[in-house]
């Protein structure tokens, strides 16, 4: 959740042993969409090549956690699947990922933080709201909870670090900015980011299929909608008493 | 062809061997906390097929004790783990032990003397709609189990009708000892090398004390303050027994129920037949580490797993 304070410089691909049945390939230790692209290629290949070894993956900003069943494999076979998956990267073509545009409420009403980031950013209310719509964004990572979509990178314009007392309750759909980071909250949580708007789009259904509308990998446009359109998308304000829920988490 | 639950006690969960393949949406184990005192609970119930000792049946993991049932239908029970006093019709009962239940019967766990989460499994599994491939409960997440909550008093389970008689009882020898004192083996790994050497020797020589902030999702344990050479890194895949160290340098050794990803940096993994140990002990309970490369620990996984396997149940006269 934190950036890398690490001194070292772009270094080649990196497998370190993470636990007795995972491995972590580090492809470097920075975010761009270079190195995000080839975690997300990785990712798809080894499913393949390790079979039912392989238990699950965890594709983030620039490594891959690769879990495996110890009682079906070793460390060395891992090891040369990954070294299998990973040897044409280079040169493979980025994968592009779905474009999803998401709808976003942004006012005051439904982004307490946006006249506080305007300010610190020295620059209208509308200008932050054009600068968050007009990046195309990448989903970098999905967890924190589920459905989270770390979403990169911000205009630095308005980056804004995390507020020094987080909140015990961050509505379901909040649009929110941390550092050079954006994201969606899925669902009631407490949370520390910036809130700027609401979006009406469930980020996590389980009932729905797909699950989630986006996938890492994949790019996400924001648009701007009024009030009365997030309300006929079915997107609810909160702090009304009839939705209110107990408040401790 | 039910059980109700009188009294969930402190903290009750349906849980089958947990949720996997489902990382990439942002979704956690769950599962349970003692894997082989809910397998030895599955298999006493016979919930195993033939071929395999293992069983995904789901079970009730009671954390603490005070938990209260009745059973609505006929059916085997057995419960395993830690050391809660079993009464069935206020009558005590051996745990490591199958038992059959007959209509109106109460089952009922006192609280833990030693080991804190106890396995309760029925014939065939208590029977719930898995969510993403599993019942496993996962609170935080809203997922598993019945509504994805704990259970609570009147809360009504499906299970199997079952008028077997056969009953069993795990050999003494193969019932886990739980004590308040554990050296759990660390698979050193992640961002180890972040930790200088006087650091690391912080860890390995010194005894941790679990604090009160523990529970499925993590162990926050207090003792020297260790420390890394940096606070922070960006976010990478969290597995099951990571050691995360913020910038307090208190550990914390992350549980079933732990996030997918995160920022802080980890001295490697404790190894996962060793993590049950901890997740039995309670706030106080002593902790040390000592490393272990990853090929002394698949020694021991498949050690275990030849063990468990070729363990036999006695067969116990009803």
């Amino acid at each position: 959740m934190s950036s890398s304070t690490s001194t070292k410089t772009s270094t080649p691909m990196n497998i370190c042993v993470a636990g007795e049945s995972s491995l972590i390939i580090y492809f470097g230790n920075e975010t761009s969409p270079e190195i995000s692209a080839q975690v997300q290629q990785t990712a798809q290949r080894l499913p393949e090549l390790m079979g039912e070894s392989l238990v699950d993956l965890v594709p983030s900003y620039a490594s891959l956690l690769v879990l495996f069943n110890p009682l079906l494999t070793d460390e060395l076979h891992v090891r040369q699947a990954i070294a299998k998956a990973t040897q044409s990267i280079a040169s493979a073509e980025q994968s592009e990922g779905h474009l999803v545009e998401l709808p976003v409420y942004y006012s005051e009403e439904s982004g307490p933080d946006l006249t506080a980031l305007a300010e610190r950013a020295q620059m209208s209310v509308e200008d932050v709201i054009k600068l968050h719509m007009s990046t195309e964004y990448r989903v970098y990572a999905i967890g924190f909870a589920p459905g989270f979509a770390y979403l990169g990178q911000v205009d630095e314009r308005i980056a804004a670090p995390r507020l020094s007392t987080p909140r015990q309750k961050v509505p379901k759909g909040a649009v929110a900015i941390a550092d050079r980071q954006t994201a969606i909250y899925p669902a009631v949580s407490p949370g520390g980011w910036n809130l700027i708007g609401l979006c009406p789009t469930p980020m996590f259904d389980p009932d729905a299929e797909p699950t989630m509308p986006v996938s890492v990998g994949d790019r996400v446009r924001f648009k701007s909608i009024s009030r009365e359109e997030f309300l006929s998308l079915g997107g609810e304000l909160p702090d009304q008493p009839s939705t209110s829920q107990e408040a401790k988490s | 062809m039910s059980v109700k639950i009188l009294n969930p006690g402190i903290l009750s969960l349906l849980q089958d061997a947990g949720r996997f393949g489902q990382h990439q949406i942002g979704l956690t184990n769950g599962g349970p906390m003692d894997p082989l005192a809910f397998h030895w609970a599955n298999r006493l119930c016979e919930n195993n097929d033939a071929a395999d000792v293992y069983s995904n049946a789901t079970t009730i993991e009671v954390s603490i004790g005070g938990f209260k049932m009745q059973a609505e239908c006929t059916t085997r029970v057995a419960v395993t783990g830690g050391e809660m006093p079993l009464t069935i019709n206020g009558e005590e009962a051996e745990r490591w032990q199958t038992h059959t239940l007959n209509s109106g019967d109460t089952l009922e766990l006192g609280y833990s003397q030693n080991g804190c989460r106890a396995y309760i499994a029925v014939s065939g599994g208590f029977q719930v709609a898995p969510s993403f491939g599993s019942s496993a409960t996962v609170v935080r997440e809203s997922l598993g189990g019945l509504n994805g909550q704990a259970l609570k008093a009147g809360d009504i389970i499906p299970c199997a009708e079952d008028s077997s008689t056969q009953c069993w009882s795990v050999p003494a020898d193969e019932r886990p000892q739980y004590s308040s004192e554990v050296t759990l083996r660390v698979i050193p790994g992640y961002q180890q090398d972040t930790f200088n050497a006087v650091q690391q020797r912080l860890f390995f020589h010194n005894t941790f004390e679990v604090s009160d902030r523990c529970d499925r999702m993590g162990y926050r344990l207090t003792g020297p303050q260790v420390k890394s050479d940096i606070e922070g890194i960006l976010s990478e895949g969290i597995c099951l027994g990571a050691i995360q160290v913020p910038a307090d340098g208190q550990p914390i050794v992350l549980m079933n129920d732990r996030q997918t990803i995160g920022g802080y940096p980890k001295l490697g993994s404790v190894l996962s037949l060793d993590l049950a140990k901890l997740a039995q002990l309670m706030p106080g309970g002593k902790v040390n580490f000592t490393a272990i490369n990853i090929h002394d620990a698949h020694n021991a996984l498949h050690l275990a797993h030849s063990r468990f396997t070729r363990a036999q149940l006695n067969t116990e006269t009803v």
